[in-house]
Parts: structure tokens; C-alpha cells; sequence
């Protein structure tokens, strides 16, 4: 869009601190996320929306209106949607009679679309229909995939992939062991995955490590997957790409050997030998041992045994 | 004591008994997500069968499969943030699993106009303290701001009249008048430094030319080189200005070699020849020695303040001086040198 494209140059503190948020930078920001209704979204597709806007708060915008569009044939009203909230993942949901309760979860690289999968769902639950505590906003969920399908089959892998960078959450140097509270667990069997959610409560056991009960809750998802349009592989290769200055840098003087030992390395100066302060090195001091076997050779004293 | 150690092993194995889950192959942990990847396959004849049943298996899967990375992650290294009483806090790796980026990389902005010089001539930094001393107050003052150094300058009484100048001249307004300029151009340098990487940033096609009073020195290059070459025969039949070259711009920009035909020019290549053994017979060396070593010693001292660039100036004063000294004089002799080892090579074929 025209509008869009014009640089803008920004008059204020204000408008030039939002706009270096947007710019690209070395280590990124949280992804944000877009929820949008299509022209003819049911309830379902709905609730599947506010669902998933509720587990992926605050880095998510919800629209409430509904856009008619179609992802898969005109990319170009989900680009500027993209660039105007700077939300690199959407997750667009519609209904016709040829595919119905239909999800299309997909990604950006630099506003254009990278990857898109369109899912069908089959059986939803809400969070509003499961009745027990919920964990707070905003907790990082623990993410597991089981199914050796989402390995073998290329388009499970991107699936796998972008199902990992929806729900990923912020990076976090650091967490909380009390608050892994929350867990997204995917199943890919038989053609279909099997999405379910579940608070995480830790029982005591024995030893330090918890004993695990789970108890559902939140959003579960029964999905079909339908069309694709994946990136090609370059385009792929280019977005996965990091920059050099990304790399963790080497410490000098620093060496591991296979044990897992650390060896450092200490450059000294020339020392002087003549002018070492031996008075106040113990290990030079005469041991009374010596001593002794210099003064005349008397019996050494025992040593204690083990 | 054998028995004690084996009553022990005992009694851990059943308080791990509760924790531990056996699977067929091990799952694949990406910690710094918290992460599990579970290559298993799950027993489809079982999922594949109605509601309640379905979803009791879904849900004994999804328990082993926490109680794993849970364990995994209890295993990290931990410690109590905020004293005795805070929370336990588990310090976790970098993520390893790869995703794309949002964005593509940030470029670098390309060098300014200065910086591009400084780097040519090794030109490196001064490190200036932030606050100077002030002799009038007697006192460390900042170096420019409020209550700087050298004074208000806006207050200064006195203003010498300069040795050349007009005894009639208002010297205020004369200092006015060139810090005015001063700031402007300094303004009007920084933006063009700003237009430039911006450029480089998008690559701007040949775009049409600006209006007059937006055309700056290459691009009216650039379009008079185009509308140069959009004639019939490729403006090879232009007129040119004075001190134009001859030769019609190439369309690579220089960047491919050109050879002269074999046996075209006879009359050339006998004057070419013959000058050659000229040289190589002369006695006078045919390299400038001191044009060689100043060369020799700019390009030293770029490659020193590129090395050094981003390092802190630590080695300035008496260690970077007597650092430098002994490379010069080595450059010298080296400079030196290349005369002789031409001159022995050059008798060997003439002769």
C-alpha cells in the first residue's frame, strides 16, 4: 500500500521511539500475533479465536470485525494488516460449506507472507466449558509434540515449526520452577492432530523432582490439515538465517577437554626471580622433618594411617 | 556395608519409581523453549476409538510426557532469586530449535564522508574527557553546556579585529554570522550523509531527475552518462565538453578488462618494447622511493586504526608511539629493497 510505503520521518520522541521498535534489529522482538474473522465466521471460529487471543495475551490483537478475504488467493490485505499492527503470525478463521470451521495459521518474513497451513476444525472445547481454576495470562507454556509424523512428513515439519513460534511465548533467560503451570501438548495421529491444554500440578514424590498430575483445561482442538502454501526452500533458508552478531562470542584464553575440565590460561609478565618474596610461601618452610634430618638424623615422627 | 549401599539403592528406586517413565526411544528436549519433541509413535488403533477412552490415553501421554521435561528441567542449574526466602528460579539455555526471523538482518549503515577519510588516512579517535579545566574558575567544568569551560561564549565582551581585516567591520556580528554558517553547513552535511545511506539502504533505481534544487553531482552524472549513450550509434559520435575522456562510458562501469587486438597496432608495440628495455637497462631506479614509502606508510596506518577500531585506545602515549617507531624504519628498508631485487631481475633478462 502507497501509504504504508512512505517513509515517514518522525517529529516527535514519541513517534521515534515506535518506529524504532518496528524497525529490524539483531535480537528481535516477541512475535505478535493477529486474529482475524473471515467474511463468514460461525461461532466455532469464534470462540476458537477468543480462545486462542486469551492463551497468547498480551503479544495478540484481536479484530473484531469480520474482513472478507481470502488468505490463500489474495495475500495482499493480510500484508497490510501485518504491517500496520506489526504482527509477524495471523491466525485467520472462516466457514463455507466446502470447508467448514477452517483455521489458516500462518507466518510473515519482512510483511509477505512465508507460510501458510489452513486446518479444519472438528472438535473444539473452550475454556469457557471446562469449569476449574485456569493459570494466570501470560504464563510460558512447556510445548510437547508426539508423533514420529511430525519428523517425516515435510509439511508437519513447518506445521511443527509454526505451531512451535505461535505459542512460544517471550525468550526468558531465567524461569520460575513453581510457575511451569501450563502445557500445549500435540498429537499427530492418523491424519489428524489432537491439540489439548493442561494445568500442570506438581505433587510431591520422594525425591527433589515433582510428580506430575495434569488436569485439563483451556482450549482442546481436534485438526484436519487441508491446503498448504509453504515457502520455497531459499526463502525459508533466508528467514532462518541470524546474523553475525548473534553468534555468542568466543572467550579467549578459555579451553574444555572432553571430561568437560575448563583450562584457563594466564599470560604473566617476566617475573624477576631474584627479588620472590619466599618469607611468605608455606610450602618453602622447612617441614620439622627436615629439620630434624639435617640437624642429626633423628627417628621421623609416624604418620597417622587412614 | 555392601548391604547398607544396596538397602539405599533400594529405597532411591522406589521414591524414583514414582517419577520415572519408561519409552521406547528418548524424546528430544529443546529446554531453552521448553520444549519436548516425543519420535514415539502413539498408539493409533487405541486414539482411534470414541470420546472418554480417547481422551484418558491423550491424557496419560501428555503426563509422561511432562513428567519428563519436567524432570529435565528441574535438573537445571537453580538458584533462589532474591535472597533466602524467593522463589527457586532455573536458569535456562539459549533455544536451539531454529525459526525464522521476523525481519531480515539489519544493514549496516555505509561510512559518512569523514568517516570514509578518517579510515583512508588512519585517523583514529581522540578520547576527550568530559570535563575540562577552567582556568578562570579554577575549577573542573564540563566541556560544552551549561557553565562550560572556556565560558558563556554568547557573553564574550572582547572580539579581536583579525590581522587583515576592515577596521570598519562589526566583528560580533562577523562571529555570529559564521557560526550561522558553520551550523548550517554541519546540518546540511549530516543530512546528505542521512540521504546516502538511506540510498545504499533501498537501492534507489535510476530514478527521473529532481526538479532543479534537489539534483545532486551523481546523479546528474549518471543521467548524462545515459543520455549520452541513448543516441543511434551508442554516443560514440557525441560532442564532448573539455575536459571530458575520450572514451564512451562502458556499460559495466570498468569493471571487465580490456585487451588490445594481437596484431593490430605494429608501431605501438615497437615503441612499447623499446621503452621497456629502457627501463630495464637504465641505471636510475624506475620506483619513486619516497612517493613508495609514504604510500606504504598511509596504508600501514589505515590498516592500524581499522584493527584498532574496535578495541579501547589503550595504547596510546609512550606504548603506541615507540609500538609505531619500529614498524616505520621496518617499512623503510622494506621500500628500499624493492628497487634492488628489480634491478638484478631485470639485468638477468636484458641480459
Amino acid at each position: 500500500m502507497d501509504a504504508l510505503d512512505r517513509v515517514v520521518k518522525p517529529k516527535t520522541k514519541r513517534a521515534k521511539r515506535f518506529l524504532e521498535k518496528r524497525e529490524p534489529k539483531l535480537n528481535e522482538n516477541t512475535k505478535n500475533a493477529m486474529l482475524i474473522k473471515g467474511g463468514n465466521a460461525n461461532l466455532t471460529v469464534t470462540e476458537v479465536l477468543k480462545d486462542i487471543y486469551a492463551v497468547k495475551k498480551p503479544f495478540a490483537v484481536l479484530y473484531k470485525r469480520k474482513n472478507i478475504t481470502r488468505p490463500f488467493e489474495d495475500q495482499t490485505s493480510l500484508e497490510f494488516f501485518s504491517k500496520k499492527s506489526d504482527c509477524s503470525l495471523f491466525l485467520f478463521g472462516s466457514h463455507n460449506k466446502k470447508r467448514p470451521n477452517n483455521l489458516i495459521i500462518g507466518r510473515m518474513f519482512d510483511y509477505h507472507v512465508l507460510d501458510m497451513i489452513e486446518l479444519g476444525v472438528e472438535k473444539f472445547v473452550s475454556l469457557k466449558d471446562i469449569k476449574n481454576s485456569k493459570c494466570p495470562e501470560g504464563t510460558k507454556p512447556m510445548l510437547i509434540f508426539a508423533g514420529d509424523v511430525f519428523d517425516v512428513n515435510e509439511e508437519y515439519r513447518r506445521l511443527k515449526s509454526l505451531l512451535i513460534d505461535f505459542f512460544r511465548g517471550p525468550t526468558v533467560p531465567s524461569i520460575r520452577l513453581a510457575g511451569l503451570e501450563y502445557v500445549l501438548h500435540f498429537t499427530a495421529v492418523d491424519g489428524k492432530i489432537y491439540m489439548r491444554s493442561y494445568k500442570v500440578l506438581l505433587k510431591k514424590s520422594g525425591c527433589k523432582i515433582p510428580r506430575i498430575e495434569l488436569e485439563e483445561m483451556g482450549p482442546s482442538l481436534d485438526l484436519v490439515m487441508r491446503r498448504t502454501h509453504l515457502a520455497s526452500d531459499d526463502l525459508y533458508k533466508l528467514s532462518l538465517k541470524q546474523p553475525k552478531g548473534l553468534k555468542p562470542k568466543k572467550k579467549k584464553n578459555i579451553s574444555h577437554d572432553v571430561f568437560g575440565t575448563t583450562y584457563g590460561r594466564i599470560h604473566m609478565q617476566k617475573q624477576d626471580l631474584s627479588k620472590l618474596q619466599t618469607r611468605k610461601m608455606k610450602g618453602l618452610k622447612k617441614r620439622p622433618a627436615e629439620k630434624s634430618a639435617e640437624d642429626g638424623g633423628a627417628t621421623p615422627k609416624k604418620s597417622k594411617s587412614a | 556395608v555392601e548391604a547398607v549401599l544396596a538397602a539405599a539403592e533400594e529405597q532411591e528406586a522406589e521414591k524414583r519409581r514414582s517419577i520415572t517413565v519408561e519409552k521406547e526411544l528418548e524424546l528430544e528436549y529443546d529446554l531453552g523453549n521448553l520444549l519436548a519433541v516425543d519420535r514415539n509413535p502413539p498408539p493409533a488403533a487405541a486414539l482411534r476409538g470414541a470420546g472418554p477412552r480417547r481422551e484418558a490415553l491423550l491424557r496419560a501421554l501428555a503426563r509422561d510426557n511432562t513428567q519428563l521435561l519436567v524432570s529435565r528441567l528441574w535438573e537445571l542449574p537453580a538458584e533462589r532469586a532474591g535472597g533466602a526466602g524467593g522463589p527457586l528460579v532455573a536458569q535456562l539455555p539459549e533455544p536451539t530449535f531454529r525459526l525464522p526471523r521476523e525481519k531480515p538482518p539489519p544493514k549496516p549503515r555505509p561510512p559518512t564522508r569523514w568517516e570514509q577519510f578518517a579510515r583512508l588516512k588512519g585517523i583514529r579517535r581522540k578520547k576527550k574527557t568530559s570535563v575540562a579545566w577552567d582556568e578562570q574558575a579554577k575549577e573542573w567544568r564540563r566541556r560544552w553546556g551549561y557553565r562550560r569551560a572556556g565560558g558563556d561564549p554568547s557573553r564574550a565582551w572582547l572580539a579581536e579585529v583579525p590581522a587583515g581585516a576592515d577596521p570598519e567591520e562589526d566583528q560580533f556580528a562577523r562571529l555570529r554570522r559564521e557560526k550561522r554558517e558553520r551550523v548550517a553547513r554541519n546540518e546540511l552535511n549530516r543530512l546528505r550523509n542521512l540521504a546516502r545511506a538511506h540510498r545504499a539502504g533501498s537501492a534507489v533505481p535510476a530514478a527521473p531527475l529532481h526538479p532543479t534544487g534537489h539534483q545532486d553531482r551523481d546523479e546528474l552524472r549518471r543521467v548524462a552518462r545515459v543520455a549520452r549513450v541513448s543516441t543511434a550509434s551508442l554516443g560514440r559520435f557525441q560532442p564532448r565538453l573539455p575536459k571530458e575522456s575520450a572514451e564512451p562510458p562502458s556499460r559495466s562501469g570498468g569493471k571487465k578488462r580490456r585487451f588490445e587486438p594481437l596484431l593490430g597496432n605494429l608501431a605501438a608495440e615497437r615503441s612499447r618494447q623499446l621503452e621497456l628495455l629502457r627501463d630495464m637497462g637504465s641505471k636510475k631506479p624506475v620506483l619513486d622511493i619516497t612517493r613508495a614509502v609514504n604510500k606504504q606508510l598511509r596504508q600501514e596506518e589505515a590498516e592500524a586504526a581499522a584493527a584498532n577500531k574496535g578495541k579501547k585506545q589503550s595504547k596510546r602515549g609512550k606504548r603506541g608511539r615507540r609500538q609505531q617507531r619500529p614498524g616505520r624504519s621496518g617499512k623503510k628498508s622494506g621500500a628500499r629493497r624493492q628497487p634492488q631485487q628489480q634491478k638484478p631481475a631485470g639485468g638477468g633478462t636484458g641480459g
